[in-house]
């Protein structure tokens, strides 16, 4: 079973490559405007090789952690500020879901013009990509513990601090971890468009470099590796996690 | 009042949410050790009856006082059990149990109490378990043995069996007598079933609704442990079944004559 669906995905990429050789060979295309994908492979390898792809990644990865570390954290405070209060959430609530909606390569002019062309308008971008998705999860599980676990702990003499961490926060887990899932894919989109318009480092950089210079089999070659970072960190790590929660609070068989 | 003194007394108690009044005028007596279970249609207040014992809900008018002592919060005193069991799943069994207990015992004298009443209901060996790996009816005993680790004087039980199979609600009956006897404590205990009312209780308090009040109160005056078949049994069943059917056709009529007025 389990083997069936890895060849079958193996397989699927297998065709996938050969049509893309196969529209190559065609000479449809220029050869400039459309690779074949050993030239890409290729040019990933030596990419890695001479540390040009490694110094941006690990460049991309910085501005990813510092951006999201504090997405998180100002998120969280957002969401328990309008999860606990009503008066809060009635006043800012509407405007939180409003920020939620903007695309967040809109911010890049306004972080270029504010910071400059430099990491910390990244940053900035990669911020506001992760906060407000972090706030709004946030501000769901608060609202989402089920009543009956503050009730059986207000029956057992549980109140005020006590109550809130030892029995809200634990019961939104699940929703945060959710939270935390999204603000990871919303500041790695946030990440790429910063990068793409700053002045480098960082995997977006690289990318306009190569378009600037028409290397065709990098620019695909970054996309390749911006593609399965987002689903190999999500699969084997946040949704891991998301799961493994949901699965212990009895959310998920 | 100058008689005798009662152990949970509910005097003139109303509750009102929002412009609905939901029951006035209520006065409740209770002994110490005595099990009294609440029957009465859906809505006549027997929850919030309970919550306001339980220290959850204000009373609008009236109070509600235990051992001598107005109820005005909730309190270890007073242990609940929901009809939903409402353990925390992120805490193994044991925590479940220990967690009323938290900062006020050492790390021994919680484990000691822990698989004390975790024997009591017989779920000694499922104490590193999670409640997600537990049946209905388990978790439910170890909601029992929650409340009782924090040695409450009254146990308040909303409809505790009510989501359990008909097979578990006669092993937790038998469960919940033996505890009963074992620990002397007082029980108040919600339920839609004569049965288990008539099975388990010293007392049967029936309420009415619209508005909810109380219409009698029954000793059940049968040795236990009480038969189905036995004669005494079945005519205290009948004679509730009746003053109940009357309630409920009282509020089918309402409901009724109110949709008529709405939609014709
Ligand atoms: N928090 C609340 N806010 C507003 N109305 C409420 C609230 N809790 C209960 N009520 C109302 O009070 C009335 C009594 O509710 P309660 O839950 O006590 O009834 P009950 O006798 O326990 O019913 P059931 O047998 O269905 O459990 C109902 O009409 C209900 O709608
Ligand atoms: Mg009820």
């Amino acid at each position: 079973m389990k083997l069936s669906i890895l060849l079958k995905r193996v397989l699927f990429i297998g065709v996938l490559l050969a049509i893309w050789q196969g529209v190559y060979m065609s000479g449809y295309f220029p050869a400039i405007q459309f690779p074949p994908p050993t030239k890409v492979f290729q040019a990933m390898v030596e990419g890695f090789a001479d540390g040009k792809l490694v110094s941006a990644l690990l460049a991309s990865f910085k501005h990813l952690l510092i951006g999201l570390g504090l997405a998180i954290g100002i998120g969280t405070l957002i969401g328990v500020l309008l999860g606990k209060s009503r008066q809060a959430d009635e006043t800012a609530g509407m405007y939180l879901i409003a920020m939620q909606s903007i695309p967040s390569i809109v911010w890049v002019p306004l972080a270029i013009m504010l910071i400059g062309l430099n990491e910390t308008a990244v940053i900035f971008v990669v911020v506001l990509g992760g906060t407000f998705v972090m706030a709004l999860n946030t501000r769901t599980a608060i609202h989402s513990v089920p009543p009956e676990f503050i009730k059986a702990a207000r029956t057992m003499g549980t109140k005020g601090m006590r109550l809130f961490f030892k029995v809200e926060v634990p019961a939104s887990l699940p929703y945060f971890m959710s939270g935390i899932r999204l603000a990871w894919a919303f500041s790695w989109r946030a990440l790429m468009a910063g990068e793409l318009l700053s002045n480098g480092p960082g995997l977006g950089y690289s990318l306009r470099y190569a378009m600037d210079f028409a290397q065709m089999e990098v620019v695909i070659g970054i996309i390749i590796i911006v593609g399965v970072i987002g689903s190999v960190v999500d699969q084997l790590f946040f949704s891991k996690m998301e799961k493994k929660v949901m699965r212990r609070w009895g959310l998920l068989k | 009042m100058g008689c005798a003194y009662m152990f949970l007394q509910v005097n003139n108690v109303a509750k009102t949410f929002a412009e609905h009044e939901v029951f006035s005028g209520i006065d409740l007596s209770i002994h110490e050790n005595q099990f009294v279970s609440l029957l009465g249609p859906s809505g006549c207040g027997k929850s919030t009856l309970l919550s306001m014992v339980a220290g959850l809900e204000a009373a609008t008018e009236g109070s509600i006082s235990l051992g001598g002592k107005t109820i005005l919060e909730p309190g270890t005193d007073r242990g609940m059990v929901f009809q939903q069991p409402a353990l925390f799943p992120w805490l193994t069994v044991k925590d479940n149990v220990t967690f009323p207990l938290k900062d006020k015992l050492s790390k021994k004298e919680q484990d000691q109490i822990a698989a004390h009443y975790l024997k009591m209901v017989h779920l000694t060996r499922f104490k590193e378990a999670y409640p997600h790996e537990l049946s209905g009816g388990m978790q439910q005993r170890v909601a029992i043995a929650r409340a009782l680790a924090m040695d409450p004087k009254v146990l308040l039980m909303d409809e505790p069996f009510g989501a359990l199979d008909e097979q578990t609600r006669h092993i937790l009956h038998d469960e919940l007598m033996k505890i009963f006897q074992e620990t002397k404590k007082t029980i108040l205990f919600v339920t839609h079933s004569i049965q288990e009312a008539i099975k388990l209780s010293d007392r049967v308090i029936v309420m009415g609704t619209r508005p909810g009040r109380i219409i009698a109160d029954f000793p059940v005056d049968v040795e236990r442990p009480r038969q189905r078949d036995d004669s005494r049994v079945i005519e205290l069943e009948q004679e509730i079944m009746e003053l109940l059917k009357g309630e409920i056709n009282k509020v089918l009529k309402e409901e009724l004559d109110h949709e008529t007025k709405h939609f014709t």
